[in-house]
């Protein structure tokens, strides 16, 4: 018994944690790495794009709920969500036509794009507060848990209880079907096909007949939607502020290297890996050891890897490595 | 003379700007505004060393500048005796045992060729090592955090005077970046960047909650300063005299005594706080014309146009037989050691350190754009960036506030839009700064001086 309690706590405590956590990160890596492939620039630009995304199914949040339209048991921002992606595409368009298309058909090198994307968060960051202000915002309404940790302790008996939350089961579900279809988008259909061609050899791909305008505003839309739906469900799933958002690029980053930047899988599995080592190393496993290991031998300490105030440091330093000894990262994406 | 005519009036403009601030708001806005600019004509020199010269990109100058706040507390603060007998030998004994850490794994890595092994042995060691390290400090750290916690609970400085700091801060911040560069710099230039951006993340979390060594978030403040204290200021004899002398005229009108000493005591008041900032603008200004002779000397040398050429053409002066990872690793620890320089002046000028204060935006980005504004490679136009962008970062409010008022002339002044536009003000600054920055990198991609080399 006590050791399905301990798998329960486990469970608990990281497992459910970390898969919600780095399906929000893996919708945010994979953006950085279309955008870095198919574009060819890092954008610095990112965590606040994500911001201004979720601005938006914010205000409609607000908008639905004062005129009474509700989900029910959902919460009412899985409707607002297409409405903002359109506003959210919409606004990728109008900054690609007075931004970046200037220095993309400059032929511009990277890292003056990298530079322009900086002028773009700061601007991105600007219009974000002026519309809906710096402060924490929560817009979850609907059934908060779906499993309560009392209901399950009563349920099966044990001494540890799981409390699944609503808004992590609709984080991985909503992320596993946007991935599969991006992944079917990418891997099956024409337009997809043509954007891969694009990202691996730009000269041939023009060669062969593909459109450039079309592959750029595709990808930027594509990005609007993965930005949109991964800045939202963090919001959901924790709670709304643009200076969270702002820093949430950094993990984002690591986790698209780390996957391998340039490929879209590997930054899916990057955000998982991040979000894993980043919880593994820091949770205290006392309370684990007290169900594993007989009462002799039970640890003093919290048996605690890391302080939880290190979690950020666990994913840069994986990066680090990372980037050290496999440049192109775990899953092989362009070499650099 | 007549070549260096735009770099005397872009001065100009911006010393007129600044005078014009002391006029209309006060003088002492003017003088902390300047201050900070020097400050921040400091970070930009380093960064500009580092882009500029030689092309670098380095996201991690809040990192050094925290450093560089680090080295002044260190230097600075009395030692707390009782701490250091509660941890202090724990502590030098963990530092014993990271430094032999360091030792084994480099003879290893230096005497053993590459193979597997060798990289499982090295990765035990380092793991051992962190857990020993955990075991030996972990009573240390608490003993010296339970020392007096609401005052101290760190193991404090040296005590010596605040000035040193500046230049152990760049010695601290180069050494980091002796250690980034090693590992880093062979990176291809944005993912550089990101590295770079994410290590000082890194160092701003062993920052904040180290708490045995730097306090932590529960922040230093009294630090020494190598300027009088406005208090004292305010007693002594010479300085109300001077203050008396300088406002003889405005004084002489008041013909009753006892209004007359008020006016007086406000004068010194506020005179006295005036003083202070101006000695810290003397000492900024010594450091700023220091460092920018010596970018000067050695943007002019062989050295520099080496690393001009390097810049422009990294295989061309390879096959030159330049050195160039040497260059790249030297000219790095060079410019974030300058940035060290900035980070140790800011703790000074404000007296406190503050490690929850350190973020990417402000130390990183705004530095950056003061870069890439004023123009990269040329020292002149980086400092003017530091000043241009530094003014309009602290000018922008009011501007804002200016804007909006005009644009919302028509409108109740209890109108939600107004209200709404009115408190976030703060923000345009941000607006303003980005906006500033895509319009310099279209149409003038060179920054307002751009980099001018003349072969002499």
């Amino acid at each position: 018994m006590d050791f399905v309690n301990a798998i329960i706590l486990l469970l608990n405590y990281i497992f459910v944690p970390a898969l919600a956590y780095g399906s929000q990160l893996a919708l945010g890596a994979i953006f950085v790495t279309l955008i870095y492939g198919i574009l060819r620039f890092a954008n610095f630009a990112t965590g606040d794009m994500m911001s201004f995304g979720t601005m938006f199914v914010i205000l409609f949040t607000w908008y639905f709920q004062s005129v009474g339209i509700s989900l029910g048991v959902f919460p009412t921002a899985l409707l607002a969500i297409p409405f903002a992606i359109i506003f959210m595409v919409g606004y990728m368009l109008i900054i690609d036509k007075f931004v970046f298309k200037y220095y993309r058909t400059k032929k511009s090198p990277p890292v003056q794009l990298a530079m322009v994307s900086i002028g773009v968060m700061f601007v991105t960051q600007a219009v974000v507060r002026i519309i809906i202000g710096p402060s924490d915002r929560r817009f979850f309404d609907g059934e908060k848990f779906l499993i309560k940790a009392g209901e399950f302790k009563e349920m099966t008996g044990l001494n540890e209880g799981l409390a699944i939350k609503s808004t992590q089961v609709i984080t991985i579900i909503v992320t596993l079907i946007l991935v599969s279809t991006l992944f079917w988008f990418l891997n099956k259909t024409k337009t997809g096909k043509s954007m891969r061609a694009y990202s691996d050899n730009e000269d041939l791909a023009l060669l062969s007949g593909i459109d450039p305008k079309k592959i750029v505003m595709t990808t930027w839309v594509i990005a609007g939607i993965l930005a949109t739906i991964g800045g939202a469900l963090y919001g959901l799933d924790k709670s709304f502020k643009p200076f969270t958002y702002f820093n949430n690029m950094l993990p984002i980053f690591a986790a698209a290297i780390v996957g391998g930047i340039g490929n879209p899988f590997g930054a899916f599995l990057g955000g998982y890996v991040i979000a894993f080592s980043e919880i593994l190393l820091t949770y205290a496993y006392r309370k684990f050891f007290m169900y594993v290991l007989p009462e002799s031998m039970e640890p003093d300490g919290l048996v605690q890897l890391l302080s939880t105030d290190y979690k950020f440091a666990v994913s840069f330093s994986i990066l680090v490595i990372v980037l050290l000894y496999r440049p192109s990262g775990i899953f092989k994406g362009k070499v650099l | 003379m007549r070549k260096n005519l735009n770099v005397i009036a872009a001065y100009s403009i911006m010393m007129g700007l600044i005078i014009l601030v002391g006029i209309f708001q006060s003088w002492n806005i003017a003088l902390s505004i300047f201050n900070l600019c020097l400050i921040s004509a400091v970070m930009t020199m380093g960064a500009n060393i580092q882009w500029g010269y030689a092309g670098l990109i380095n996201f991690g100058i809040m990192g050094f500048t925290a450093l560089g706040g680090l080295a002044a507390v260190l230097i600075s603060v009395n030692p707390v005796q009782e701490a250091w007998s509660a941890g202090g030998s724990n502590i030098l004994f963990s530092l014993f045992l990271i430094i032999t850490m360091v030792l084994a794994v480099r003879y290893i890595l230096k005497n053993y060729k590459k193979s597997k092994n060798r990289t499982y042995i090295v990765a035990g060691i380092i793991i051992l090592g962190i857990v020993i390290i955990r075991f030996i400090s972990e009573p240390g750290i608490e003993a010296i955090e339970e020392v007096d916690p609401a005052k101290t609970g760190f193991l404090g400085g040296l005590g010596l005077p605040i000035i040193f700091s500046w230049i152990v801060g760049a010695f601290f911040a180069g050494g980091l970046a002796f250690v980034i560069g090693k590992v880093a710099l062979g990176l291809r230039a944005d993912y550089l960047a990101i590295a770079t951006l994410l290590i000082s993340e890194i160092v701003i979390a062993i920052i904040k909650h180290e708490d045995w060594l730097t306090r932590g978030v529960k922040n230093v403040i009294g630090l020494k300063r190598p300027a009088p204290y406005e208090v004292n200021l305010q007693q002594t004899d010479w300085f109300i005299n001077l203050v008396e002398k300088f406002n003889f005229g405005k004084l002489n009108l008041i013909s009753d005594l006892t209004e007359r000493q008020a006016s007086l005591n406000q004068l010194v008041i506020e005179g006295s706080s005036v003083f202070v900032k101006l000695c810290y603008s003397g000492l900024f200004l010594v450091v700023v014309i220091i460092l920018l002779i010596l970018t000067q000397k050695a943007l002019y040398s062989p050295w520099g146009r080496m690393m001009r050429a390097i810049r422009d053409n990294e295989e061309a002066a390879n096959a030159m037989g330049k050195n160039v990872v040497k260059q790249h690793l030297l000219i790095f620890v060079l410019g974030s050691a300058i940035v060290g320089i900035a980070g140790a002046m800011l703790v000074t000028q404000d007296g406190l350190f503050t490690p929850g204060s350190y973020r990417p935006l402000r130390y990183t980005f705004l530095i950056w754009v003061m870069v890439i504004v004023g123009g990269s490679g040329n020292n002149f136009g980086a400092i003017l960036g530091g000043f241009v962008v530094w003014f309009l970062w602290i000018e922008a409010a009011p501007i804002g506030l200016y804007l909006v008022n005009l644009t919302t002339a028509g409108l109740d002044d209890t109108h939600f839009l107004k209200v709404h536009l009115i408190e976030s003000v703060p923000y345009f600054r941000f607006l303003m700064m980005g906006i500033g920055l895509l319009v310099i990198m279209r149409y003038r991609p060179k920054g307002i001086l751009p980099e001018k080399i003349e072969i002499k």
